[in-house]
């Protein structure tokens, strides 16, 4: 008997290592032999931590499971929640860039290649640089950190430049709030980052990786070490790339908890050992990046999509989505929602549907009031913007962005003032320095923004003229996205900027 | 401490491996370590300490026994993150960053754990806890100490 029990550190934040405990436990004194499998997490948080048996005939899945549940699980008395593939949540996505996780043991490099694992590798590396780059193009694949920029024309870039090293960097500091898609499958898949680190290595010509990951991630940081290691005892990293006479190695960074780390070249930056302070571009770091050689730096996501657009081709993948937003995106679907977790689609599901369809609306059971999707810098979206289709042109077009696809969901006592506040004081916290609208803007907002809570009217203008300075005149995204929330808030919800207002006069 | 640096010299990048290892060694950057990173990776004593003092995770005056982070980010928010916060910071009687007086615990706000369909979320020395209110935040501030 397979009795798996998640590792992600979500699962274990919700008590799954003491159940693995007790499970261990009590097959012991029962003399039951099991086989216990710490397995990446379906993605189903709010069944975490889901235990799922497999006594022979598919995996039965059992959630959320306390540790004095273990006997009724074990006598095979607990209630279930039948095959773990058919619970709609899970049914309904289209998984590709996941397929692997919550199924395979995350460090366990044979069950890795028994699930398909590097067969986008061993396609690639016997393919030239130019062929591997054209797949990826042809795939239509955007960062998935949110800026959406090809990924292909950034790889044929650092390809072209002439340079005696290149390297390539996985932004893997995913601060903003609601997203934890890169921590699932660092956690879950870590040899697919690898996989897709080592196909882009051999894609630009570059031989030497390094992974930014942030310190808050103090799981995913454990296990990437292990598979790196893994993999270079395995010759997937090292002199010979699976024997195909090409080098790539890499190695795991730690960041310090500064959020505009995951800005490219404050992150450059500091994996140079530097302040994080934000670089003016051009240069760009595809021609001038990490210690000024041409970088590739790419997303978790986007580089762990990699192996299965290589394995399977580009036009598989290219076949789903929805206009120039290609394949699939990991929903991670958060804050007050019945049923949060990461839910993979194709581009083009409506943002209502997956509110209140997927996530099943509010945990607290009261009405959504609004949404906020691409973490601290994106908008707050009203119910009217509801039938808003996924997809990076389609949000731009209501006045959002889908950044890395967290959604964060308040119910109808959030205060918006209180939002769009927070949003201007995190800004002002985490702000680099470099840029005065950023890190003056932000301190100004907040004074602005608790203006407008004690009645004074004339602060609305002066914090739109702000927001429209700190949009134009900022360096980076940090500064340049803060009024995507502070101004959806103000437009969206105008009654909660208004009512202190009404209440002084 | 000269151990700790010259184990890491030949890194590229080496300054945050060596800032990481020194405060996991020591619990916090000993202000004796400015000159001897400065003169090991050859750059000034002015830019050692402006790298130090950016980053939230680095310290110079040790921490708590135990180190407890509360998430303050939205997705928390929305499900009683900041009642949560400012429950604890009363408990505690300290601001932000600040330690109880029995040195037992340091509060910190953090900017998301990646728990976000969890929340609210804490960590407990590296340790991580989802659906925290306020009965759990207490045992755990308790079993540490404070």
């Amino acid at each position: 008997m397979k009795i798996y029990v998640p590792m992600d550190s979500a699962a274990k934040a919700l008590g799954a290592d003491d159940v693995a405990a007790a499970i261990i436990a009590e097959a012991a004194s029962r003399g039951l032999e099991i086989e216990l499998i710490r397995n990446g997490t379906r993605g189903m948080i709010w069944l975490e931590p889901l235990v799922e048996i497999d006594r022979g005939a598919g995996r039965v899945g059992y959630g959320p499971v306390l540790p004095a549940d273990v006997p009724a699980l074990l006598d095979g008395t607990l209630k279930g929640l039948g095959r773990v593939e058919q619970i709609p949540f899970f049914a309904r996505q289209t998984r590709l860039t996941f397929a692997r996780c919550g199924v395979t043991d995350p460090l366990n490099l044979d069950d890795y290649q028994a699930h398909g694992g590097l067969a986008g590798l061993r396609r690639a590396a016997g393919l030239s640089s130019t062929e591997i780059v054209e797949e990826v193009t042809q795939s239509g694949l955007r960062g998935r950190g949110g800026a959406g920029f090809p990924t292909g024309i950034k790889w044929n870039t650092v390809r072209q430049a002439e340079a005696d090293q290149k390297y390539i960097v996985c932004n893997a500091d995913e601060g903003d709030s609601g997203t934890f898609a890169d921590r699932v499958i660092m956690e879950g898949d870590p040899f697919c980052l690898i996989e897709g680190m080592a196909i882009a290595g051999l894609g630009v010509g570059a031989t030497k990786g390094y992974i930014y990951l942030r310190s808050e991630y103090p799981d995913a940081i454990r296990v990437m070490q292990e598979a790196v290691r893994i993999a270079r005892a395995n010759g997937v990293l090292g002199a010979d790339v699976l024997g195909a006479g090409r080098a790539f190695d890499m190695e795991i960074r730690v960041g310090a908890g500064a959020y505009v780390c995951g800005e490219e070249t404050s992150l450059l930056n500091s994996l140079e050992g530097k302040r994080g302070v934000v670089r003016a571009k051009p240069p760009l770091p595809a021609l001038q990046g990490f210690l000024g050689k041409p970088t590739v730096v790419n997303n978790v996501i986007s580089l762990a999509t990699v192996p299965v657009i290589l394995e399977k081709g580009a036009q598989h993948y290219a076949d789903f989505g929805l206009g120039r937003s290609r394949g699939t995106i990991p929903v991670q679907i958060a804050g007050n929602v019945k049923h949060g977790g990461l839910f993979e689609t194709a581009f083009g599901m409506p943002l209502g549907e997956l509110v209140l369809d997927i996530a099943g609306g509010t945990a607290s059971g009261r009405p959504v009031k609004a949404v906020q999707v691409g973490g601290p810098l994106g908008a707050y979206m009203p119910l009217e913007r509801f039938d808003t289709p996924f997809g990076y042109e389609e949000f731009d077009g209501a006045g959002g962005l889908i950044g890395h696809a967290g959604m964060v969901v308040f119910d109808d006592s959030a205060d918006m003032l209180q939002m769009a506040r927070f949003a201007m004081e995190f800004c002002a916290v985490e702000s680099c320095g470099k840029c005065t609208p950023c890190r003056i803007g932000a301190v100004r907002g907040v004074e602005t923004i608790d203006r407008i809570a004690a009645g004074d009217p004339g602060a609305i203008p002066l914090l739109t003229d702000l927001c429209e300075t700190m949009t134009d005149g900022s360096l980076c995204a940090l500064g340049g996205f803060t009024p995507y929330p502070v101004m959806s808030a103000l437009t969206h919800f105008p009654e909660d900027f208004a009512t202190a207002k009404e209440a002084a006069e | 401490m000269r151990a700790i640096i010259s184990d890491h010299l030949h890194l590229e990048g080496a300054l945050l491996p060596i800032l990481h290892a020194l405060q996991n060694a020591c619990g916090r950057i000993p202000q004796e370590a400015t000159p001897l990173i400065a003169d090991a990776l050859n750059i000034s004593k002015a830019e050692v300490h402006g790298v130090i003092s950016f980053y939230h995770d680095f310290r110079e005056v040790p921490a708590g026994r135990h180190v407890v982070k509360i998430c303050r980010a939205e997705a928390c928010q929305a499900v009683g993150g900041n009642a949560l916060a400012e429950a604890a910071l009363a408990r505690l009687g300290v601001e932000w960053h600040g330690t109880t007086g029995n040195g037992a615990v340091t509060l910190e706000p953090v900017y998301c754990l990646g728990l976000c369909a969890c929340g609210p979320a804490a960590m407990v020395d590296g340790k991580v806890h989802g659906r925290v209110d306020e009965v759990r935040m207490a045992k755990l501030l308790a079993e540490a100490g404070a």
